[in-house]
Order: structure tokens, then C-alpha cells, then sequence
């Protein structure tokens, strides 16, 4: 089992929910995060003196899939969240150890 | 003993004007607490610099040229002050008007109640473009719109001039009292011309159609607007009885003050039992339209209505507001904070109701005058918007309005924490 995260645009997160119910993953977690890559932040001005700000709001998902899941999963995501433009965001994917369904203690990819 | 009777009148007539004034300004706060409170967090900064720009901007322009265009008189204002006879022309007008007739009172008290209705009409404007317009042109709009478009149908209203030397909408029998239709229909009149031009925030309408909500960041301050707006209210009707100083004049302020707190009532009531009717839920943002729907409604006649007539016309106005609504949604007519229908189709409402208990107007009268009103306030604001469209534009790009046009118009956050 694998555990997808993506930094996404917070304007394309209902697209990216969509396009994850279409090919049938289940559950999500969402976060609201700031970060930057290389599209940076940029400077602003309060009351006449300078200030940066380096960080921009993002969304973070979480989805935990079975294994097959893994590829259709990515597409879906960067199609959905793909915009062209710098600032995109990014997927990570790491290895899921266990998964527990905590009402019917489930576990493995019965859970997921 | 006389004269010091008719400079107490004077005095008190003119104090009362102040403070229903001052009143006035103040729904101004009311007005930016509810916007800040039905936009989003990235929309707010904007949106709050648009309400104390545009009413800052209605004050200069009716100071300026407004003020003349409406009812005659010098430009800039000069000579308000009064001069050398002020005293002299005082006394010699209250003795023609007579300790019942007509109040008299100060001009420069009368100059500052009428620019608080302008900096009304104007600010309703500012909900319904809010999100998406650019800032500049929104204010490039306030100055014709308080320097000349609302300033000349005053003139045919108030002002008692004709229609462009046609008719007296007077003479036909047109009342409003408080401006349910000239000022309350004008702005929303304005608003829905700009609306057309600017269109739906993104991703509002989808081609399948359905409505997407988009919900407001502050509920509370949206509360603390609405209850705002309700206290000043007072003013906006209290004080267009213009007189106070006589037993008469009097009791007509007690009731309008009335009337206006029952209308809003009756508005609340309706338009939060309607919402439960038809969402299945209590909506607070109906029930706050539907406050401010009642007193649109009762504004065009707060004193003749029993109190008990003026919380059914309130209510009628919240069923109305609910529904219009819902129906401008369908019409793809995005309008964040409901200000077409609260003061549009309210507006209406409140022109309709007033021949229902003042003799003295006629429905043929009150739809002259509604039509008066919206024909020209369209043509000319939708004349000013297509001219802003064309030479600045009005609308933010896509990514601006993603983005959030606090970033992009004002440079500042309104919920700045979080990593600084």
C-alpha cells in the first residue's frame, strides 16, 4: 500500500477530488498548508516598510491506495491539478506500513 | 419670547438632523462589517478598502458638484456656512413656516444628512461587484455615480425638478419617504448594470447548471454589520421626517422609529422561516438579508403604517428577498451579498407599499417614479461601466481572482497569521 501526497493549488483541489472519486479511491485527507518550491514568494508593502511572504497557501492531500491503484492515482492527480503554471505543487509517495480501519479494525488493503 | 422659541426650534431641528446624520454614517461600519463577513478570507482587505474609499469618495463628489445637482444651489459648497445674515434669514423663514409648518434648520446641517444617503446608495454597490472587480474602477464608478448620476435623479425626486423638463414625478403623486426607491433601487440599479458587465465569480455557474455556494468567512462580523445597519436606520428614516420640534412632528419621529424596528423584525422572521421552508435549515445570512429586506421594504413610508401593518410589510419584504435570491442565482446573476435583492427588489416592494396607507400617493404615481428611477440609473451606470470596461477593464485576471484580490489590489492580508 502506498501513501500519496500532494501539494496542490487550493483553487484545484475540487478537481482533484473529482478526478480521485473517478477512478474510485475512497478517502481523503486535506490539509491547508503554505509552502514555496522554486515559485518563491514575493515582497509586499505594510504601512510603507517592506515585508516578504515567502510562503503560499497551498492544500495538501493525503490518499492511502492499494498498490494497483498507484499509477491511475498519480494521473489523475496531475492532470486535475496541473495548471501550466509555476506553482503547481508536487506529488510524494511513500511506502504505507499498515492501515487499520479503527470501526471494524479492518486492516491491510481491506482498509484502505 | 417668540424668537427664542424659534431659535430653540432651530436648535433642536437641526441637532436632530446631526444625529440622525451621524446615525447614517454609521451604516457605513455596518455595511463593511457585513460584506467583510460574507466574502472570503482572501477578498476581505479589498473589500473593506472599497467601503472607506467609496464612502470617503461620495462625500468629496456630493461636496464638490453633487449637492448642486440635486437641489440648485452653489458648487463646492460655498456660502453653507450661513455668513453675516445666517441669524436674520433664520428667524425671518421660521416665521413664515410658523411654530407647525416646515422646520427650518441649518444648511450645512442639511448637507451633511443628504451626503450619508449618498455614501448609502453607493456602497450597495460594492457587495454585489465584490471578488472580482478591480478596485480602481469601482471608485472611478462611485465618483460619476455620487458626483452626478444619483445627485440628478435626486433632483426629479427630493428635488422636486422635472424629468428632463417633462414631468414632476411629484405632481403624478410619487412619495418615498426615506428612499426605498431613490436611493435603495438606484444603488442596486447601478450594482445590477455593473453586474451584468463584470459576470459570475469563477466557478460560480458550472455548464451543467448548478449554483455552486461559496460561503462567507465571518458570519459574526456579518451579524455585527446587520445589527449596524438596523441602529442606523434610525437615522435613515428618523431623520427624513426632517422636523422634530413640535408635539406632531414628534410623535411622527416616535413612529417611524417604530415602524422601522418592526418592518426589520418582521423582515428577520419571514426570511429565516422561508429559508427553514425551503432548505430544510436556519440560514443565517437569509435571515440577515431578511432584516435588512423589511426595512428597504418600509423605508418608502415608516410613518402612516400601523405598527402592526409595518411588520407585515417587513415580513413580505424577507419572503421577497429569499426568493429574488434564489432567482437572480438562476438568472447567473452573482451577487455575493444579496445587495440587488435586498435593495432592488426590495426597493420595489417598498415604492408599492406606500399608497396601501398614504392617501396622498398613487401606485400609477409610485410606478412612474420606481421606472423613472431605474431607467435612468441603468443607462447612465451601465454607459460609466461599459467606458471603464473598455479603457481600464473591470475585472481581475483569472489568477488574481484565485489568488484572492487582496493580494493583488491591496498588497495586504486581511488573516495575515500563520508563519509570521
Amino acid at each position: 500500500m502506498k501513501l500519496v501526497t500532494a501539494i496542490i493549488k487550493p483553487f484545484k483541489l475540487d478537481d482533484a477530488r473529482e478526478a480521485l472519486s473517478e477512478i474510485g479511491v475512497q478517502g481523503i485527507t486535506v490539509t491547508e498548508v503554505k509552502g514555496f518550491g522554486r515559485q518563491k514568494g514575493h515582497t509586499e508593502l505594510y504601512r510603507g516598510a517592506e515585508y516578504v511572504v515567502d510562503f503560499l497557501p497551498k492544500v495538501k492531500i493525503e490518499v492511502a491506495i492499494a498498490d494497483d491503484l498507484l499509477d491511475q492515482t498519480l494521473e489523475a492527480i496531475t492532470k486535475a491539478a496541473n495548471t501550466g503554471k509555476i506553482g503547481d505543487g508536487k506529488i510524494f509517495v511513500t511506502d504505507l506500513l499498515q492501515v487499520i480501519r479503527i470501526r471494524t479494525g479492518e486492516t491491510g488493503e481491506d482498509a484502505v | 419670547m417668540e424668537e427664542q422659541i424659534f431659535q430653540l426650534q432651530y436648535a433642536m431641528d437641526t441637532f436632530y438632523f446631526l444625529v440622525c446624520g451621524a446615525l447614517v454614517m454609521w451604516m457605513a461600519a455596518g455595511f463593511a462589517m457585513l460584506e467583510a463577513g460574507l466574502v472570503r478570507s482572501k477578498n476581505t482587505t479589498e473589500i473593506l478598502t472599497k467601503n472607506v474609499a467609496l464612502f470617503s469618495v461620495a462625500c468629496i463628489m456630493y461636496l464638490v458638484c453633487g449637492y448642486a445637482v440635486m437641489y440648485g444651489g452653489p458648487v463646492l459648497l460655498s456660502g453653507i456656512e450661513g455668513g453675516d445674515s445666517l441669524v436674520a434669514d433664520a428667524l425671518a423663514s421660521k416665521v413664515e413656516e410658523g411654530f407647525d409648518g416646515g422646520s427650518v434648520y441649518s444648511g450645512a446641517s442639511d448637507f451633511f444628512f443628504q451626503v450619508v444617503f449618498v455614501a448609502t446608495a453607493m456602497s450597495i454597490v460594492s457587495g454585489a461587484v465584490a471578488e472580482r472587480m478591480k478596485l480602481w474602477a469601482f471608485l472611478a464608478f462611485a465618483v460619476v455615480m455620487t458626483g452626478f448620476i444619483y445627485p440628478l435623479e435626486g433632483s426629479w425626486t427630493w428635488g422636486g425638478n422635472a424629468v428632463f423638463g417633462l414631468y414632476t414625478l411629484g405632481d403624478m403623486g410619487f412619495s418615498d419617504f426615506a428612499g426605498s426607491g431613490i436611493v435603495h433601487l438606484a444603488g442596486a440599479t447601478a450594482a445590477l448594470a455593473g453586474v451584468i458587465l463584470l459576470g459570475p465569480r469563477f466557478g460560480k455557474y458550472s455548464a451543467d447548471g448548478s449554483i455552486k455556494g461559496i460561503p462567507g468567512a465571518n458570519l459574526p462580523l456579518a451579524t455585527l454589520g446587520t445589527f449596524i445597519l438596523w441602529l442606523g436606520w434610525f437615522g435613515f428614516n428618523g431623520g427624513s421626517v426632517l422636523k422634530l420640534s413640535d408635539v406632531a412632528s414628534a410623535n411622527s419621529v416616535a413612529m417611524v422609529f417604530l415602524n422601522t424596528n418592526a418592518a426589520a423584525a418582521g423582515g428577520l422572521v419571514a426570511a429565516l422561516l422561508v429559508a427553514r421552508f425551503m432548505f430544510g435549515k436556519a440560514d443565517l445570512t437569509m435571515a440577515l438579508n431578511g432584516a435588512l429586506a423589511g426595512l428597504v421594504a418600509i423605508t418608502a413610508e415608516p410613518s402612516t403604517p400601523t405598527a402592526l401593518q409595518a411588520t407585515l410589510f417587513g415580513a413580505l419584504g424577507g419572503v421577497l428577498v429569499v426568493l429574488s435570491i434564489v432567482g437572480l442565482d438562476k438568472l447567473k446573476i452573482d451577487d455575493p451579498v444579496g445587495a440587488i435583492s435586498v435593495h432592488g427588489s426590495c426597493g420595489i416592494l417598498g415604492l408599492l407599499l406606500v399608497p396601501i396607507t398614504n392617501d396622498a400617493s398613487t401606485f400609477v404615481g409610485q410606478i412612474v417614479g420606481g421606472l423613472t428611477i431605474f431607467v435612468w440609473v441603468f443607462v447612465a451606470s451601465f454607459i460609466v461601466w461599459m467606458a471603464l470596461k473598455a479603457i481600464i477593464g473591470l475585472r481581475v485576471s483569472e489568477e488574481e481572482e484565485a489568488e484572492g484580490v487582496d493580494v493583488s489590489e491591496c498588497g495586504l492580508e486581511a488573516y495575515p497569521e500563520f508563519t509570521k
